[in-house]
């Protein structure tokens, strides 16, 4: 029932028909052993999506990308303080979530969440803006890169602290259980985090309260700059969901399609009253951990192997694939250039944070 | 403690009023506001049918059932973070964290997530939970049960930081913390439990940042928290006996400090000595003396002393741990040489 299709393909033959829930909990996933490898079982059905759909997540990817590419050149040339963690490579997770989940669904994600936030619907004029320090962000200056935050979106903050983030979500998805609000809460970690105490305290009470909640690892290989295979003991990470009485799968997090059917699927069983489902996407950080990183810990021809599976390439191809014409594609890229250069200006005229704002906000009054 | 319950001077110890011991008025505190607002609800270790380990939220399970009265395994660190989670939506989770030496294991969720999300998101979220932990020795509980680590969390911009002395007290400043829009981490004494005092029927707060003097006095000023501050009523007695007046005045709360009672109150004496359960050296009482020293200095005709637990892990054998926090021999031994009758 299931097939092994390598993610530097993007063929159109079918995927298995197995259902997210029809996973036999011997694991029927990926047989990985090397986490650098990129092969990744599909292991459930994957519809393809209406072609408007792939249209507008492509846009939302490429806009991504355009824009962390704005920023780390601006971390590099200084203009951008501290720790600026690009998602480069990491689009597909977030666009794909994203258009799977309801408006008023939350969503907490790592210091690498620009990408969810502006998936989410933020806009870009204010994210850039915060990013800079700009009086415009939407935190007027005080958050910054790690701390995306817009309620309004469902999107409840990206966190500094490794793993913080995964217990803040089993609360808002406990908030909405008490509430009966059907809504579902999504948080966003690197497989770096797996090792996090608080995270398997989490999976736990999420479990065995059969919290409408989502744990989607963003597997990227990299604990930070350490390869993770070097500080794990288990090469599999949904195995760990599995000891939690967890439903877990492992899928392509580069193919926003695949992204979207097995959030589809996740949310559908957290509304249900199903409790969470742990899903791994298998990506890869095409940028450096932070702006400056000199990348000692890996080679160039490595990250040119995964170049060849760009989920922004892989969006574009499968429109291709499905009819979309190079002029469509070109005239979304145009518009993206458009309102990323007009976000960027925006953000570029903000002034500069009264001083006096450095007191407010402390208390809630 | 050398007294457990010496008489209180209370703005409500009128004739008539309903006693109840600090426990009780804990439990009576979060019954009502549960019952005002349905978003609070109670999480913790051993907190439904256990009503924990000192029974304070005996019975709540009872009346409002286990969704609301939620029993957590033993994940200090996870049940934090659910709170915090749960508090950004509008609810008002009350976070049960059996011994305050476990906040260690907190400190992330408070520190670094509960403080700061309200500032880092530009006023955009709040975090309108309670974190109720307990402090105090003399329960022969040995090191890792007995300290009281409120500094910790006084320090840090965004919380709230309450700790009672009082049933009166107690109740109040619960109901504030409840229905304060951010943080609020409240310290019980685990010896004042039973302790009984005046508590009135009809609903009341008491403003978090608003010190009590619990008993005036004109030659010297004892600024005492929480179980201390029986031991300065006690001492006040016994200094009353050979002619020094001693006025107490009780904080109530840490964060925010009411820094104008303290500095009114060492103005009026010109001494004054702070006492404090926790660990004195970088505690809260040098903030306190520091905070008088600078408002009151003209007006002082000694040096602000500091008096805390001795500067080691809490023992177990009780002929130990009896040295380890201040008594009142102690502090009327340190007044009386503050006021020259040595």
């Amino acid at each position: 029932m299931t097939k092994k299709s390598s993610t530097a393909s993007a063929d159109d033959t079918p995927r298995s028909q197995a259902k997210l829930s029809d996973i036999p909990a011997n694991g029927v996933v990926s047989t990985t052993t090397d986490l650098l490898s990129s092969q990744v079982e599909i292991a459930f059905d994957v519809p393809a999506l209406p072609a408007e759909t792939l249209a507008e997540m492509y846009r939302q990817a490429l806009l991504i990308r355009q824009v962390e590419e704005f920023l780390l050149k601006a971390a590099e040339e200084g203009k951008i303080g501290g720790a600026m963690h690009t998602a480069i490579g990491h689009e597909a997770n977030a666009v794909g979530a994203a258009a799977a989940l309801n408006p008023d669904d939350y969503l907490t994600c790592t210091y690498r969440g620009h990408h969810h936030g502006l998936a989410h619907g933020m806009d870009v004029g204010r994210a850039i803006a915060e990013v800079l320090g700009r009086a415009d962000g939407f935190a007027g200056g005080k958050g910054g890169s790690m701390h995306f935050v817009a309620p309004e979106h469902g999107m409840m903050g990206s966190n500094g602290i490794v793993g913080a983030q995964v217990p803040h979500a089993a609360g808002l998805a406990l908030a909405s259980q008490i509430r009966d609000e059907g809504r579902v809460a999504i948080t966003f970690f690197g497989d770096g985090a797996i090792f996090q105490g608080v995270m398997h305290e989490t999976f736990n009470m999420a479990s065995k309260w059969k919290l409408p909640v989502i744990f989607y690892c963003e597997n990227n290989r990299y604990s930070e700059m350490t390869p993770t295979w070097r500080t794990s003991s288990v090469g599999e990470f949904y195995q760990f969901a599995r000891a939690y009485g967890m439903e877990s799968v492992q899928i392509d997090g580069n193919d926003a399609e695949v992204v979207h059917a097995a959030v589809t699927q996740a949310a559908e069983r957290a509304r249900a009253g199903e409790g969470p489902t742990f899903i791994e996407g298998i990506t890869y950080r095409l940028a450096g951990h932070m702006a400056g990183d000199l990348e000692t810990y890996r080679s160039a021809e490595e990250i040119e192997e995964q170049r060849s599976h760009d989920p922004v390439l892989v969006l574009r191809n499968r429109l291709l694939e499905r009819g979309s014409s190079e002029e469509e594609i070109a005239k979304i890229d145009a518009a993206v250039e458009k309102s990323v250069a007009e976000a960027i200006a925006f953000a570029e005229a903000s002034p500069w944070p009264d001083p006096a704002m450095a007191y407010t906000d402390v208390y809630r009054t | 403690m050398s007294s457990p319950n010496p008489t209180i001077s209370h703005s409500v110890a009128a004739p008539g009023v309903r006693q109840l011991t600090f426990g009780q008025a804990i439990n009576e505190a979060i019954a009502e506001e549960m019952r005002r607002d349905p978003l609070i609800f109670v999480v913790g270790e051993d907190v439904a049918e256990a009503g924990t380990p000192f029974k304070v939220l005996l019975g709540l399970v009872d009346e409002f059932g286990p969704e609301r009265i939620i029993d957590s395994p033993i994940s200090e660190a996870g049940i934090a973070g659910i709170g915090v989670g749960a508090a950004m939506t509008g609810m008002r989770p009350i976070v049960d964290i059996m011994f305050g030496d476990f906040t260690t294991l907190v400190m992330d969720q408070m520190v670094n997530q509960a403080a700061k999300i309200h500032y880092m998101s530009g006023g955009k979220l709040k975090v309108p939970m309670v974190l109720r932990t307990t402090m105090g020795a003399s329960r022969r509980s040995a090191a890792q049960h007995s300290q009281s680590l409120h500094a910790w969390l006084s320090h840090v911009p965004g919380l709230k930081v309450a700790i009672p002395a009082t049933p009166y007290d107690a109740k109040g400043l619960m109901k504030a913390a409840i229905r304060d829009e951010n943080p609020v981490v409240i310290y019980e004494d685990k010896l004042s439990y039973p302790i009984k005092g005046p508590v009135p029927e009809e609903d009341y707060i008491i403003p978090l940042g608003v010190a009590e003097v619990k008993r005036t006095g004109e030659d010297i000023t004892l600024v005492a928290t929480s179980s201390m501050v029986y031991v300065a009523l006690s001492a006040a007695e016994k200094l009353a006996e050979i002619g020094i007046s001693a006025e107490v005045v009780d904080p109530r709360t840490t964060a925010p400090l009411d820094a104008e009672t303290l500095i009114a109150s060492a103005k009026k004496t010109s001494r004054v000595i702070v006492i404090d359960e926790g660990y004195q050296e970088y505690g809260v009482t040098g903030e306190m003396a520091s905070v008088i020293a600078d408002g009151a200095f003209y007006w002082l005709d000694a040096p602000v002393k500091r008096m805390g637990a001795m500067h080691v892990p809490i023992p177990f054998s009780p002929a130990l741990e009896d040295r380890t926090i201040p008594t009142a021999e102690q502090v009327v031994e340190m007044a009386k040489m503050l006021c020259g009758r040595n």
